[in-house]
């Protein structure tokens, strides 16, 4: 379990100067919420104290290897692990049968497994784990593992996945689910909203464009790693059951036998700790219980600090079964660390989307009607991708109000490492589809694109045409913000040739309403113990991961329970003394958690007003708690220091703990089939201003600067979400000029190898790189958010790509709708204008630009 | 299994370390897996990301790709070797408070650039920075965060200002 402290010796700045206000002032009862304040964990991460799951060893720790598939489809013909096994210092190997339950994150498409047992799917695939005592000797030994395949035929675009017939020449990638089905289609969605083709033929303009979003990867700094952990049951040791010793069903043929168990308890006794760089503590212990056939409340889950994971760490990988099968097997704990390589092959990133898009909109500019047809490259595995493919169209209908609206998206299987989830999980590549159509009809009416935005703005407390129900919205704010900032109004389109501003908005999700697995009970929960000392402990069962989450419940229990930020200690991240929350994904964790923090701290708050109120004889709600103090409300001079509340509060009630949980409201989704996927209790809303210059010689964009303005309701702390959305607009940046996860051809020699598997080869920003970021944090108060608060770690990401593309537009007249704008393809393209003579500033509306300027270089 | 050993003699942090490693061990993997200073950290093991850059006779060093021999009879500071007797950096105390460290995982790394940098120039302007820490891949904060702490450190540096005690 990792503890973060605000407090501790080796602590700068000591205890937080205790303000003692005098009375809350009424236009703000907050007293840390809002201030720029430390992380808890901040100086154990500025010092190299933080434990990262790579820098914990256990005595005794064997080092394990994965051995992975050198081809993209084959079947497995046989696996042979004899010669490693006689290796010395070999301890143990496990193959996918060892293991023959599949899995998925998504209850409905479980269609991995932990090793593959008859078919590999894509190169880097799995098939076989092996651990030694030291990671050399487990390298050696996975050289040995001999593996015998069978190639198939391969997959690499989707639209060609998509015409497999199933035959012996034309295998699809997964059995179909049922008789008759593509087994190359992970997922159909086909959802229309009011008049769509009425209101399309009724347009005074269309514009119709088809757009490419190339795949990309999270590549956190921090590999993944996991360590496995067994300890064989003491009573079982003495001998109660059948063979004695590890009873975990590793051979083959006798493993995953569903109906072994008596009375539904798994008969593998002893107790499974996995440490793991996940994301999602929870779903990785429901499935390791389930997948190795362990009584869930014997796994144990550990998520030390997490070196990045932005949704690349969102459900169970090979190494996690690996580790933990290999602990079971050899009795000693064992580690497997990715290499970089192995990060790019585990993936889950973002899909490759081919997108096509119909806009229509009135004379003056008024958005009537959008069709949309998306084919989504989903690579070997499902993933998340059933949710992914139900996000790239269902999260399209905010901010703007939309009369009419459809979209077929269809995902395909192919044989490349799986997509995912990936910040702003299914609707970036929409979003940038979408953004970049306004444009263009912006500029068939001869509007101003902020303009034809800000009169499309649906405003807050209503709902989408596809039912969702929008409540905060301050998305006309952050258009605004951006435009004042940016000087929009002077410098759009009067920008020398060759510069230029772009503009974009989007709208993300603060959560959804319904997990991932179907289930009633609190979606997150927060469990808080206070003692006679004055410390508050907070047992939170998120995930930290570099978003601050630790940090965001320390604020709100010492807001609530008025004691200085260093008297609180956050427990994360440890399923044995945490309640659970179901990870850090799809935005959820400020909004549900704070909420549950938020609970739990006001039932503890009421005791220790109630105790002070009998002490004063006043009432409770006339006692205050806030910067270390018990104050008297009418007469703050009264006071008593809150370690004393404490005792008072301990005296009267006992020892003093409290939970608090939050669940999402039921009863806002579609009235639909699918009408629950993109139902979220609150949205945040952005907007993002680009500036770029564009050299017409090499293709070169730079992107200078980005606006960044962001509804996120409220800001807890305005450092840690400028810092959201400071890191989402440089991601997105670098999506769109930079990133690409791309994959061999035949006739390329390999077909299917990763292209660029390494941090110098698929390149992402350094400093000097990454463009000026300006925050403009908007807060529009979120009705149900913890003291207003909504999402601001994924929405602020979406707006970047598109605002680039215009940009890029305003500079020299070209439109790129194909990702990434790098220099081979926007010289292209440059070229193409200029054959065309349309290489130009682009003509500001109704006011036409005299000087019709053209390449100013020679 | 097979690797042949030798034995080492170090100074890190002002520390005189001897160890057996195996000959083919970096100086990270001596760091993280022999001495137990895990605060450098691994991202790559290849010299593309910066993560286990350390100081080594000032200069900011990929560990990861320096044979640990390399390193006998310099002077290695790591990130646990940054905090002074009187707390810590001010480099590191102004990551703290700007909200420098998201992940905190490139931190170490971008740790020992900035105070590099910052000992052979104080008073640095925001190219400079950015040139400095072009080596260190930061994938969660977009670098503003970081450039404002380093900036923010070296004004401290120079004008021999309190340290950030009492600041939140
Ligand atoms: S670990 Fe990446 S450069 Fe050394
Ligand atoms: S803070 Fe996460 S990589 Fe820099």
């Amino acid at each position: 379990m990792s503890e973060t402290g605000g407090g501790g010796e080796s602590r700068p700045g000591g205890t937080d100067e205790q303000r003692v206000p005098d009375g809350r002032n009424s236009q703000s009862d907050l007293n840390l919420i809002g201030s720029r304040l430390r992380k808890v964990d901040g100086f154990a991460k500025a010092s190299g104290k933080a434990r990262y799951a790579d820098d914990i060893a256990l005595p005794g720790m064997l080092h394990a290897r994965i051995v992975r598939s050198p081809h993209p489809h084959a079947r497995i013909v046989s696996i042979d692990s004899s010669r490693a096994e006689a290796l010395d210092g070999v301890r143990g190997v496990v193959t996918g049968r060892d293991m023959p339950h599949t899995y998925g994150v998504i209850p409905w498409t479980p269609d991995e497994h932990p090793l593959c047992v008859d078919r590999v799917r894509y190169i880097g695939d799995g098939v076989a784990a092996v651990a030694a005592v030291d990671e050399d000797t487990a390298i050696e030994a996975a050289g040995l593992i001999e593996v015998e395949y069978e190639e198939l035929p391969a997959y690499l675009d989707p639209r060609k996945a998509l015409e497999a017939t199933g035959g012996e020449d034309s295998p699809y990638i997964h059995e179909p689910r049922k008789a008759g089905w593509n087994g190359n289609i992970t997922k159909k969605v086909h959802l229309d909203f009011g008049e769509v083709h009425a209101l399309m033929e009724a347009s005074d303009v269309v514009v119709e464009g088809a757009y490419f979003f190339e795949g990309t990867t999270h590549a956190p700094i921090e590999p993944h790693c996991a360590i496995g952990l067994w300890e064989p049951d003491g009573r079982e040791a003495g001998g109660l059951s059948s063979g004695g010793g590890l009873t975990f069903p590793l051979e083959p043929g006798m493993g995953g036998q569903p109906g072994k168990h008596e009375g539904g308890v798994p008969s593998s006794h002893g107790r499974l700790t996995v440490w793991s760089s996940t994301q999602v503590p929870h779903y990785l212990h429901r499935e390791l219980a389930r997948v190795l056939e362990l009584d869930p409340a014997r796994v144990r889950v550990i998520q030390p600090p997490v070196g990045g994971a932005f949704g690349g760490k969102s459900e169970p990988f090979d190494l996690e079964f690996c580790v933990a099968a290999l602990a079971m097997k050899t009795g000693r704990p064992v580690k497997i660390l990715y290499t970089r390589e192995e990060v790019f092959y585990a993936h889950r990133g973002r899909h490759p989307f081919h997108m096509r898009y119909r806009t229509g909109a009135t004379k003056d500019g008024k958005l009537q009607s959008v069709d949309a047809q998306v084919l989504l490259d989903g690579g070997a595995y499902a993933s998340f991708g059933l949710v992914t493919t139900y996000y790239s169209g269902q999260l399209l209908t905010a901010p703007y109000t939309m009369p009419a609206y459809r979209f077929d998206s269809v995902r395909a299987y192919t044989n490349k490492p799986a997509c995912g989830p990936k910040r702003g999980h299914g609707s970036v590549q929409p979003r940038f589809a979408f953004e970049v159509q306004l444009d263009k009809l912006a500029e068939k009416l001869e509007m101003d694109p902020v303009g034809l935005r800000r009169s499309n703005a649906m405003g807050g407390n209503t709902r989408t045409v596809n039912e969702l129900r929008v409540t905060s919205n301050g998305f006309v704010e952050c258009l605004e913000a951006v435009e004042r900032a940016s000087g929009w109004k002077e410098r759009w389109r009067r920008l020398p040739f060759g510069r230029g501003l772009g503009v974009a908005g989007s709208c993300y999700i603060s959560g959804t309403n319904y997990p991932v697995y179907p289930n009633d009970m609190p979606q997150s929960a927060v469990q808080i113990q206070i003692d006679r000392s004055g410390r508050v402990a907070v047992f939170s069962g998120a995930s930290e991961i570099g978003q601050g989450t630790d940090s965001m419940v320390a604020y709100v229990a010492a807001e609530e329970l008025g004691v200085p930020l260093d008297y609180v200690r956050v427990f994360a991240g440890d399923t044995d003394f945490t309640p659970v929350d179901l990870g850090a994904y799809s935005s959820r964790v400020t909004f549900m958690l704070g909420n549950a923090c938020i609970d739990a701290a006001r039932t503890l708050k009421r005791k220790v007003q109630d105790a002070v109120a009998g002490e004063w004889g006043c009432k409770p709600r006339e006692v205050l708690l806030a910067g270390g103090w018990a104050l008297f409300a009418p007469d703050t001079a009264r006071k008593l220091p809150i370690r004393e509340a404490f005792q008072l509060a301990e005296a009267m009630f006992g020892t003093l703990g409290a939970t608090g949980w939050y669940n999402t409201p039921k009863d806002i989704h579609g009235s639909y089939r699918g009408g629950t996927i993109g139902s979220s209790p609150a949205y945040s809303f952005t907007a993002h201003v680009a500036e770029v210059d564009v050299d017409v010689e090499t293709g070169f964009v730079e992107v200078k600067r980005i606006w960044i303005a962001h509804d996120c309701g409220r800001a807890l702390n305005p450092v840690l979400v400028e810092g959201q959305m400071e890191g989402s607009a440089y991601m997105g940046f670098a999506e769109a000029l930079m990133e690409e996860q791309i994959f061999k051809s035949a006739e390329q020699g390999r077909e299917g190898l990763h292209n660029a598997p390494s941090l110098l080869d698929y390149r992402i920003p350094t400093s000097l790189d990454t463009p000026e970021l300006e925050s403009l944090i908007v807060e529009s108060l979120d009705p149900e958010g913890p003291y207003g608060a909504k999402e601001a770690g994924e929405g602020p990401l979406h707006p970047s790509i598109p605002a680039i593309a215009n940009a890029i537009h305003d500079a020299v007249g070209i439109r790129m709708d194909a990702l990434p704008f790098s220099p081979p393809r926007v010289w292209r393209r440059i070229n193409e204008a200029r054959a065309e003579g349309k290489l130009k500033k682009p003509t500001a509306p109704g006011r036409p630009i005299e000087e019709e300027v053209h390449e100013s270089v020679s | 299994m097979g690797a042949t050993n030798r034995i080492v003699d170090l100074n890190v942090n002002g520390d005189r370390r001897i160890a057996g490693v195996p000959t083919h061990y970096t100086l990270l993997e001596t760091l993280r897996y022999v001495l137990g200073l895990t605060g450098s950290k691994q991202g790559c093991d290849k010299g593309d990301c910066g993560a286990c850059t350390v100081l080594v006779d000032g200069v900011a060093t990929l560990s990861c790709i320096m044979p640990v021999w390399e390193a006998e009879g310099a002077e290695v500071v790591t990130v646990e070797g940054l905090a002074r007797e009187s707390g810590p950096h001010p480099v590191q105390d102004e990551f703290d408070l700007n909200g420098a460290a998201q992940c905190g995982f490139c931190t170490p790394g971008i740790l020992c650039s900035a105070v590099g940098l910052l000992e052979r120039n104080p008073a640095p302007s925001r190219e400079e920075i950015k040139e400095a820490l072009s080596g260190n891949l930061c994938r969660c904060t977009g670098y503003t965060k970081i450039y404002n702490a380093v900036e923010a450190a070296a004004e401290r540096i120079r004008t021999g200002s309190a340290d950030g005690a009492g600041r939140r």
